[in-house]
């Protein structure tokens, strides 16, 4: 991990509620997983005071990614940057994605809820370039909460969306679309999941009902990032008991099987 | 060798001297460990490692954090390792360090403080203790042993005897008067007083009616508090004999140095941590910059100069 206070924004993408933002930071670039995450400050002055955690959607040679929603005033700010200016950034923070040793002429799902697709672009190269089949279970409450399909389907991945109001694709849930996938072709290696808390419980019910391993990537409002403020916990099983974890440090990717869900 | 015309950054507590007088304040530092990516941990006055009980916490549901205006309040629940990995796993990684390490002592009951001291003593590493006397009393229904300046005495009283390094008492700033409660930590024996601790805080989200922190309450932390905190570090300064370290919401170097002017003879920096792994050097950094501006030779000679005439 480490900080660069100057990280050059060369290209941005706006669609309605949403961001992409490409950051030139050659250092941050090269030690990039899929999964892993940035802290990004918002401003200078001390409101909003803490970073957001983002996660890197893609990878370039010199460059990352970050794909967001405008959700409150930090991430309004940072919707309206632009080409030019610089962004102080923490990264790469986390442990992210755990791809198999094997991935060659593997099947994977991966499950994208809203802004939680971010790190699964970079995670469906990642798989391709090593020989593995990406399907990408794209969904959101509308249509226009999916303004990243044509990106994916430009690189030629497979693509399913869903609509919660049925404006595109499958009507219903990204995990009902899951669900009936699972019924009418071959089984995952594995399934990797972001997305809202419902969604990654739902996932992670659907994936131990069929023995599928899977992992989700959870987000919480952070503190630090870097795993000093215990701010960010969510509750994981350690062997017999479950115990407060900081997703910023041991996540914030968690094997579907370690997260206990309450309530 | 230090420069000639160089600024002469170190500060005397009296039973500690300090290379400057910027701390990482306890809760927002880790354990240390942590910042070593971003910061060279010797270049700092010292770091007071997060708090400890005696067993190890399990702190606090989440949400455990909420934002406000320039402000964090957080109810994280003091969560932590106890103090047995903290000497087995984490002082050994401290060990090649020249940096002071100071540890910030948690107890629920009287007896637990002592016995967190008492376990402590025998390692060598630690430079000081700072007493953290906002912790809910589990024998005083929860209330902490700094609301009262009678808790604080006897509390203090008993902390000093176990302890075989200096002590430094941390209060809380959620009392109306706060220099009876340094009084009383003064009087008990302890060496420094340091303050703030965060002010009792609450958020709401209005959508569903429910408070922003699972705990209802926490502790508001930040640029927010500085006013009120410096306040405090004035008040307090200006009536014990004792060294006071003052904190909250420093994030620059100016205001560090207000801390230093109103009488304060060294700073934590804490929530700043968060916001920028680096300020706690950039902070020693913009008070050297001040001192040379200023062909102010000695930072000492800047503590306690509040003009009011």
């Amino acid at each position: 991990m480490l900080k660069d206070p100057s990280a050059l924004i060369i290209r941005k993408k706006a669609w309605d509620g949403y961001v992409l933002l490409e950051l030139r930071s050659p250092r941050v670039a090269r030690r990039a997983r899929p999964g892993q995450f940035l802290m990004v400050r918002v401003s200078g002055q001390p409101y909003p005071l803490l970073r957001r955690p983002l996660s890197i959607h893609a990878r370039e040679e010199d460059s990352v990614e970050i794909f967001f929603a405008r959700a409150g005033l930090g991430t309004a700010i940072l919707a309206d940057k632009k080409p030019g200016e610089t962004l102080d950034i923490l990264g790469p923070l986390g442990k992210g994605f755990v791809i198999p040793g094997v991935t060659k002429g593997k099947k994977f799902c991966l499950l994208g809820g809203g802004r939680g697709i971010a790190p699964l672009y970079f995670l469906a190269q990642e798989l391709r370039a090593k020989g593995g089949h990406p399907r990408v279970f794209y969904g959101g409450k509308t249509e226009a909460d999916l303004p990243l399909l044509q990106k994916f389907a430009a690189q030629k991945m497979e693509v399913f969306v869903s609509t919660d109001n049925g404006s595109a694709g499958f009507p219903g849930l990204v995990t009902a679309m899951l669900e009936r996938d699972l019924v009418q072709s071959a089984q995952p290696a594995l399934i990797f999941a972001c997305g809202p808390d419902p969604m990654m419980k739902r996932t992670a019910e659907i994936a131990a009902e069929r023995k599928i391993p899977a992992q989700l990537s959870l987000e919480s409002i952070m503190g630090c990032g870097i795993g000093a403020c215990w701010g960010c916990v969510r509750k994981i099983r350690k062997g017999r008991a479950a115990e407060w974890v900081k997703i910023c440090e041991e996540g914030p990717v968690f094997s579907a099987s370690e997260v206990v869900w309450e309530e | 060798m230090k420069r000639i015309g160089a600024t002469d950054l170190a500060v005397d507590l009296g039973f500690l001297k300090l290379r400057n007088p910027v701390l990482a304040a306890s809760g927002t530092f880790g354990y240390g460990l942590e910042f070593k990516p971003f910061v060279d941990l010797d270049k700092l006055g010292g770091i007071i490692v997060k708090g400890l009980y005696f067993n190890p916490r399990p702190g606090n549901p989440p949400p455990r954090l909420a934002e406000s205006p320039s402000g964090l309040i957080n109810s994280i629940g003091l969560q932590g390792i106890g103090v047995r990995a903290f000497c087995e796993k984490v002082l050994p990684q401290l060990q090649g360090l020249q940096t002071p390490v100071i540890v910030n002592v948690c107890g629920e009951t009287d007896e637990e403080y002592a016995a967190v001291i008492d376990f402590l003593n025998k390692n060598r590493r630690i430079a000081a203790y700072e007493l953290n006397i906002s912790c809910p009393n589990v024998k005083e229904e929860g209330r902490c042993p700094a609301l009262s300046p009678e808790h604080t005495f006897s509390l203090v009283k008993l902390a000093k005897q176990s302890s075989r390094r200096p002590l430094i008492v941390k209060l809380s700033p959620n009392v109306t008067d706060i220099v009876s409660v340094a009084r009383a930590a003064e009087e008990a024996g302890a060496d420094a007083i340091s303050l703030i601790n965060t002010l009792l805080a609450m958020a709401v989200d209005i959508e569903t009616r429910r408070p922003r922190l699972a705990n209802t309450f926490g502790g508001l932390s930040g640029p927010a508090v500085k006013p009120i905190a410096l306040r405090m570090a004035y008040q307090v300064a200006s009536r014990i004999r004792i060294p006071v370290i003052g904190m909250g919401g420093i994030m620059t170097g100016q205001d560090a140095l207000e801390f230093l002017i109103v009488g304060a003879r060294a700073v934590e920096v804490g929530t700043a941590n968060f916001v920028d792994p680096g300020a706690s050097l950039r902070i020693v950094k913009e008070i050297q910059d001040y001192c040379r501006d200023k062909s102010i030779s000695r930072v000492e000679d800047i503590i306690g100069t509040l003009m009011t005439e």
